[in-house]
């Protein structure tokens, strides 16, 4: 049986499209802010995941090694690790290893992402993930898989631009209310379908920026979490799982690699009904489209009925069942690893009733953080639990 | 905010100054050069490409014909047992209409582009490809027939290029 483990603290950096510190000063930024959240020092932290997406940005090999130091892993047990867009909450499940096996009693895990230095755009450094002989000779775009996907996803269930744009409308709104937000605004449906096209269905405001910054927590086992509260929250659950790399044979309208994550974590915690038995979520939302695409697999909704889940108004973060309400990658902004690490941050600012204008109206225990990557075809899910 | 998280670290570099140069950057850029060996797999579909044709690859044990062809069944993990020919025809599976290049720079034309479930392969099995001859957008939907428009043969170099684009039907 794994040992029980606990999140003691978190932490983060602003996210912007450009900042001045390197990748490590933000990660040791990240770091020392979640360390002092937990109201520990580094030298009770055993051991230290890091989670970096691509090196392409940064024009650094080795990412790993050049975050060490600001991640607080000198001189410990320390690896890296890299699953794309999904890095972000897969960090903290690595760091979930080595306290459940017992290996360690505190492990920190810190992601971060600096995208800005790649010029004349991030975007460029996509080019590479795609198939070097059969698909780069196109003249490919990272947005064109996505496009492909959601215009997919609306043609299986008949789904109209106008009810996923109500996705980026919630979540800049959310965003207005976190400090660190790149993007929040006050914007409307008909601002979504005037944006500019980039390749439809994707337009300039169904998509999040490109950002950098950091983010980190804190895992330790029950006993040291004891220690420093009487009411700590628990890492409850966590799955992850892969589709295939043929990305062109897939059925595009529904992440099933997603639902097979979402079940993995689902046994763990010993949840049935999650759409019950959850109370809120942090959905991966790098495209509106996606927060419903990611809902309908972690079977919040049934196929095809997260849109009308969202008309509905459920999922506003006054709603019965708030989806995002840090604002999301749409709002808050999109450093590819501390992204996702960014929701597992706010799982535990709700939790703890740290979340300031953000938090969630109703008295909430057990949420859920999700990230999704690599070819579109990744994804990892973490569930926390306060009694 | 609560005792503990009161303030969120980091300093911003605007636009401006980023580009005045008033914020200290160091420059380089790298041109990395490869060659890339096609595969067992590919290269026949390459060297089938340049004849005029597209061919996939069959497992026995799920009766699958993939498209494009792997040496190796995913799905069962052993090896695929033979070729098989497809036609040249396919279905939109789903498509997009791109404005912005590989560097977010902005077209002149749009592309249309699409992935084609290849007629004679197993249902859902196909590959990415562009679209044209497209009299207007409206025209184009997801379950559309089309056909590939190849390069002249003596224009084939063994590339996903010999296939100029796919047009309706």
């Amino acid at each position: 049986m794994p040992r029980k483990v606990c999140v003691i603290g978190a932490g983060m950096t602003l996210f912007r499209r450009r900042m001045l510190e390197t990748p490590k000063e933000l990660a040791f930024e990240a770091t020392r802010m979640a360390l002092e959240s937990a109201g520990i020092e580094r030298k009770e932290v055993d051991t230290v995941v890091a989670g970096s997406a691509p090196d392409a940005f940064d024009g650094v090999h080795m990412k790993g090694e050049y975050l060490l130091d600001g991640s607080g892993g000198y001189a410990r047990p320390y690896s890296r690790v890299f699953v794309g867009g999904a890095t972000g909450v897969y960090t903290p499940i690595a760091a979930w290893w080595h306290v459940a096996s017992g290996l360690s009693d505190v492990c920190l895990a810190v992601a971060e992402e600096k995208m800005s230095p790649l010029q004349p755009h991030p975007q460029y450094a996509f080019w590479s993930i795609f198939d070097h002989t059969i698909e780069r000779p196109l003249g490919v775009t990272l947005l064109w898989i996505f496009a492909l996907e959601m215009r997919r996803y609306m043609h299986a269930y008949n789904i109209k631009e106008e009810e996923i744009a109500l996705v980026s409308v919630k979540n800049k709104a959310n965003a207005l209310d976190h400090p660190c937000a790149q993007l929040g605004a006050k914007i409307t449906v008909e601002d979504v379908m005037k944006s500019e096209k980039m390749v439809w269905p994707v337009k300039r405001l169904d998509v999040s920026p490109t950002s950098d910054g950091a983010a980190a927590v804190v895992l330790a086992s029950e006993e040291f979490a004891k220690r420093l509260t009487k009411d700590p929250v628990y890492v409850a659950g966590c799955g992850w799982n892969i589709d295939s790399t043929y990305w062109t044979n897939r059925d595009l309208s529904y992440p099933q690699y997603l639902e097979n994550a979402a079940r993995m974590a689902y046994k763990q915690a010993g949840i049935k009904n999650p759409r019950k038995e959850i109370d809120f979520a942090e959905v991966y939302d790098p495209f509106d489209y996606k927060e419903l695409h990611h809902m309908e697999g972690l079977q919040f909704a049934k196929k095809g009925e997260a849109p009308k889940m969202t008309a509905s108004g459920m999922t506003q973060r006054n709603g019965e069942f708030p989806i995002n309400p840090s604002g999301g990658l749409l709002g808050v902004g999109n450093p590819i690893a501390a992204a996702g690490m960014m929701k597992v941050c706010e799982v535990y600012f709700q939790l703890t009733n740290q979340a300031g204008k953000r938090q969630v109206k109703k008295e909430v225990h057990t949420g859920l953080a999700q990230a999704w990557g690599d070819l579109m075809q990744y994804s990892s899910v973490l569930i926390l639990r306060r009694n | 905010m609560s005792e503990r998280v009161k303030f969120f670290p980091g300093r911003e570099v605007s636009a401006e100054a980023f580009q005045s140069g008033s914020v200290l950057l160091t420059e380089y850029s790298t041109d990395l050069k490869y060659s890339w060996a096609s595969g067992v797999a590919i290269s026949k579909f390459l060297n089938e490409l340049k004849n005029g044709k597209i061919v996939g690859r069959k497992c026995n044990r799920c009766d699958r014909i993939l498209v494009p062809p792997r040496m190796f069944c995913e799905e069962c993990f052993r090896l695929t047992d033979s070729w098989i020919y497809t036609k040249d025809t396919g279905t939109v599976n789903t498509y997009s209409i791109a404005y912005v290049g590989t560097d977010a720079s902005r077209l002149k034309e749009p592309l249309y582009i699409a992935v084609i479930n290849i007629d004679g392969a197993s249902p859902g099995m196909g590959f990415l490809h562009l679209l044209n001859e497209i009299k207007s957008e409206k025209e184009i939907k997801v379950g559309m027939k089309v056909r590939a428009v190849w390069k002249e043969q003596s224009e084939r170099t063994g590339s996903i290029l010999d296939i100029k684009y796919f047009k309706p039907l």
